[in-house]
């Protein structure tokens, strides 16, 4: 038996992706979000985190698809990252799904959809694939030791 | 009763820096005045104290350094030593190493691996040469009068003190210590009148006292004494191998310590007196005997990440009209639970009436709350200046120029981050004024100006800011080579350099990229410019701006908010987003009619109180979509930066309202234009606007 690892799993149009549990700190419901000039497409604004100011990054500009309005459904995700708390717009979060390291394959590169280089390994559980994003990567932030 | 060391950490560098504080003003001045020994006593205290502390802290290094330090003080003190510059000179570089010590303790909790065995074996090469000089009569009087002057000789024989603690079965006490085969004692410790961490004290104390045996009892209960609850004085049963006068010797090195009286319980009085004669014991026995204990708990310490901090010392004062305050919110809490309840009976006038009172007396307790918690965040910028004089010192020597340094308003209160803030900026600007704005003593000759140049640290309070100058008397800043090095570096064009004012140009020195010498020097040219200087006083809502008389010298003023946290401001409507203008930016409000709006140069303005004022879009500005405006009039805040103003069109006025200050974190650093956010009333953010940036 390998050992599992631990991914929050979210929803993009219908493909889901997973994000190492480590990283997250909780799920929260669409709060309303303060527009920031001068940012990236991809950077939503910002929200009111329980006194915190906490910047949201909208998942869906970031890979490329079509804009969509908020849903009942739609969440932020608030991870940490090097010391960053930010939070990113999902179309949906439920579920953590625990994977086995065999399990686990190095990204095709067969997808054109979006940039490939945020996804870093594919999951498999219960015949469902899960992309296992780079969050390095989809947040722009660098690696610090 | 076992405490974690670490939180006591702070309190020794706190108390460390501002004892090198004092020691570095004490050099500056024994450098000018070197036969005055007062000063030397002083010094000679301050190594002892932080002697002292950092041998409790298990600190070998620092207490190692100050010790050697000591010694070389003591001979000079007693007259076998003669003070001369190179004397003066090792205790600067004491003082540097020292300074460095403290400085890794406060980041990593660590002393670092700073090598200050040279420094050691230059002092004690001075020690052992011009010590061994002296007569051997000549020392050991020197050693008593130490003794005398020493604040902390005081000795009291150990029959005379009452003992509080009460011992009912002192034989089964003392046969219990036999049967251990250790020696039980009475301590009774008295810190000094002033001292104002008691417990500290006394927590060090029982800190020294647990490493070398075992704490039964204690007048009054630890617990009281960890709260504070004791006038001066505490007494503790202990068991021990330790002798007496071991225990009482590390117990008189704690600083705030008055006097530490030992009585052993199971010796008559007669032996107490004997073994008192001896006391007097040699300091580096007692130091060798003590180095394995020090290993030992350095080894300790080592897991220990102890990065302290950030604290501030807080005067009781103030934190007891908080508590006040806190207590009066508490009583409108229930005043307003009761309007409540009346409420659900009757919705009458009356009932309305009280509410609004009850909210305006809340209203005042809020504010004044407000105002006592930023109290307590302020300190004196003297903690920010007093290492100038040494810098203004050391500088002056490198470059060869004599310059002395007047400072004035040490005492003008700011924040405490304003405070971490301020001191790089003004070592730029003090370095600036040595460097180029001071010229040399010959050419000031020429000029016909005292040989002596002079630069001006002031600071006083001005309103809701603080202002900081520093002025010098040297060349000052010549317009022309101004714009002839700006027009080179292509930051301003030849026609734009043309129109601008001799004012503006000597402001385009804190654009990025601007250095008016040539030669690189040491000093200045290490690639930060004024404008980092500009930008650091500008992350916290400051301004700076330069004077110059060319040929008369220039000075440089910093204004800073007295508070950081929380501002007035102005809350305005742009489309259906909010935002805040801080209020001190703010000249007026009026509303300009759209005709009179004209273009020069791709900038609208508009002629106001006979002045041109140009007129910012907002919308533009904050990246807001819009339809062209067909409004005759439009409404326009008017701000100012220095005495230039410009006007803010916004779509409408909320309303003035007291906003608390949240960073935008620093995954969206640098937004042009942004100060910062806030959180509103119903929980959504709003972001500050800093007209700064605007113009």
């Amino acid at each position: 038996m390998s050992d599992m690892r631990e991914f929050v799993t979210f929803r993009l149009n219908q493909e889901y992706y997973g994000i190492n549990i480590q990283n997250v700190e909780n799920i929260e419901k669409v709060l309303p979000i303060t527009r920031i000039p001068y940012t990236l497409n991809y950077v939503k604004g910002v929200i009111n985190l329980r006194g915190i100011i906490v910047p949201v990054v909208d998942l869906r500009a970031r890979f490329g698809l079509e804009k969509r309005t908020t849903t009942d459904e739609s969440r932020i995700i608030i991870v940490n990252l090097e010391d960053n708390k930010i939070g990113m717009l999902v179309d949906s979060s439920s579920e953590v799904l625990q994977i086995s390291e065999d399990d686990i394959d190095a990204a095709p590169n067969v997808r054109r959809e979006f940039n490939n280089e945020f996804i870093k390994n594919i999951g498999k559980k219960n015949g469902r694939i899960i992309m296992l994003i780079d969050l390095h990567k989809v947040l722009n932030i660098e690696h610090v030791e | 009763m076992h405490m974690d060391m670490s939180q006591y950490l702070e309190i020794f560098i706190d108390e460390s820096k501002e004892h090198l504080q004092t020691m570095n003003e004490i050099l500056l001045i024994l450098e000018g005045d070197v036969d005055n020994l007062s000063h030397l006593g002083e010094i000679f205290r301050i190594a002892h104290t932080i002697k002292g502390m950092s041998g409790t802290m298990g600190f070998t290094k620092v207490a190692d350094l100050t010790h050697k330090m000591e010694n070389v003080l003591d001979l000079v003190r007693n007259g076998n030593l003669k003070v001369d510059s190179t004397i003066v000179d090792i205790l600067f570089e004491c003082f540097d190493a020292l300074e460095e010590y403290i400085d890794n303790l406060e980041k990593t909790g660590k002393e670092g691996d700073l090598d200050s065995s040279e420094l050691v074996k230059k002092l004690t090469i001075i020690a052992e040469n011009k010590g061994t000089a002296g007569t051997t009569s000549k020392k050991s009087e020197a050693k008593k009068t130490i003794k005398e002057e020493s604040p902390k000789a005081e000795k009291v024989e150990a029959g005379d003190v009452d003992f509080h603690i009460q011992l009912n079965d002192i034989d089964s006490i003392i046969n219990k210590a036999v049967e251990l085969g250790v020696k039980s004692y009475l301590i009774k410790v008295t810190v000094d009148a002033g001292c104002m961490l008691k417990a500290a004290r006394a927590f060090i104390v029982f800190n020294t006292l647990e490493r070398f045996g075992e704490i039964l009892k204690s007048y009054p209960l630890a617990e009281e004494i960890e709260d504070e609850r004791f006038d001066e004085s505490f007494e503790i049963l202990y068991f021990s191998k330790l002798d007496e006068h071991y225990i009482q010797t590390e117990l008189m090195r704690i600083s705030e310590i008055a006097s530490v009286y030992v009585r052993t319980l199971n010796e008559s009085e007669m032996a107490i007196e004997e073994k008192k004669e001896d006391v007097e014991i040699d300091l580096n026995h007692i130091e060798s005997k003590e180095t394995d204990v020090k290993a030992k708990e350095e080894s300790q310490s080592k897991g220990d990440k102890g990065k302290t901090s950030k604290t501030v010392r807080v005067e009781i004062g103030r934190l007891d009209n908080l508590m006040n305050l806190v207590s009066e919110l508490i009583i409108i809490k229930t005043r307003l639970e009761d309007l409540d309840t009346t409420n659900h009976r009757s919705n009458d006038q009356g009932s309305k009436n009280n509410m609004n009172e009850a909210i305006e007396y809340l209203e005042r307790i809020t504010t004044s709350l407000h105002d006592a918690v930023m109290k307590v965040r302020m300190v004196p910028v003297e903690r920010t200046f007093n290492r100038f004089p040494r810098l203004v010192r050391d500088l002056s020597k490198e470059l060869g120029k004599n310059i002395r340094l007047f400072m004035s308003g040490e005492e003008t209160e700011v924040d405490r981050t304003v405070i971490d803030e301020i001191g790089d900026p003004l070592i730029h600007l003090i370095r600036n004024s040595l460097d180029h704005g001071i010229e040399s003593p010959a050419d000031r000759m020429k000029a016909g100006k005292d040989e002596t140049g002079f630069v001006a640290l002031r600071a006083y309070p001005d309103g809701n800011t603080v202002v900081i100058e520093v002025e010098d008397d040297g060349k000052g800043i010549n317009p022309e080579i101004i714009k002839r090095k700006a027009v080179e570096k292509k930051i301003v064009s030849k026609e734009e350099a043309d129109l601008m004012s001799d004012k503006d140009l000597i402001n385009l020195l804190f654009r990025a990229g601007f250095s008016t010498v040539d030669k690189v020097t040491d000093l200045s040219g290490r690639g930060v410019g004024l404008d980092v200087v500009k930008s650091k006083i500008e992350a916290i809502n400051g301004t700076v701006e330069v004077v110059s008389i060319l040929g008369q010298g220039s000075k440089f003023i910093i204004r800073l908010p007295l508070t950081l946290a929380i501002i007035q401001a102005l809350m305005v409507n742009l489309n259906e987003e909010k935002f805040a203008i801080p209020l001190n930016n703010i000249k007026e409000i009026t509303t300009i009619e759209t005709s009179k709006i004209t273009m020069v140069q791709d900038q609208e303005v508009v002629l106001y109180r006979n002045k041109t004022l140009p007129i910012i879009r907002m919308k533009d500005v904050l990246e807001i979509e819009y339809a062209p405006e067909t409004l005759d009039e439009l409404i326009v805040v008017i701000v100012k930066k220095g005495d230039v103003e410009a006007g803010l069109v916004v779509d409408s006025l909320i309303g003035q309202q007291e906003i608390v200050i949240k960073s935008l974190g620093k995954y969206l650093t640098g937004i042009k234009a942004i100060a910062g956010a806030t959180i509103l009333g119903n929980g959504s953010v709003a972001l500050i606007v800093d007209p700064n940036q605007l113009f």
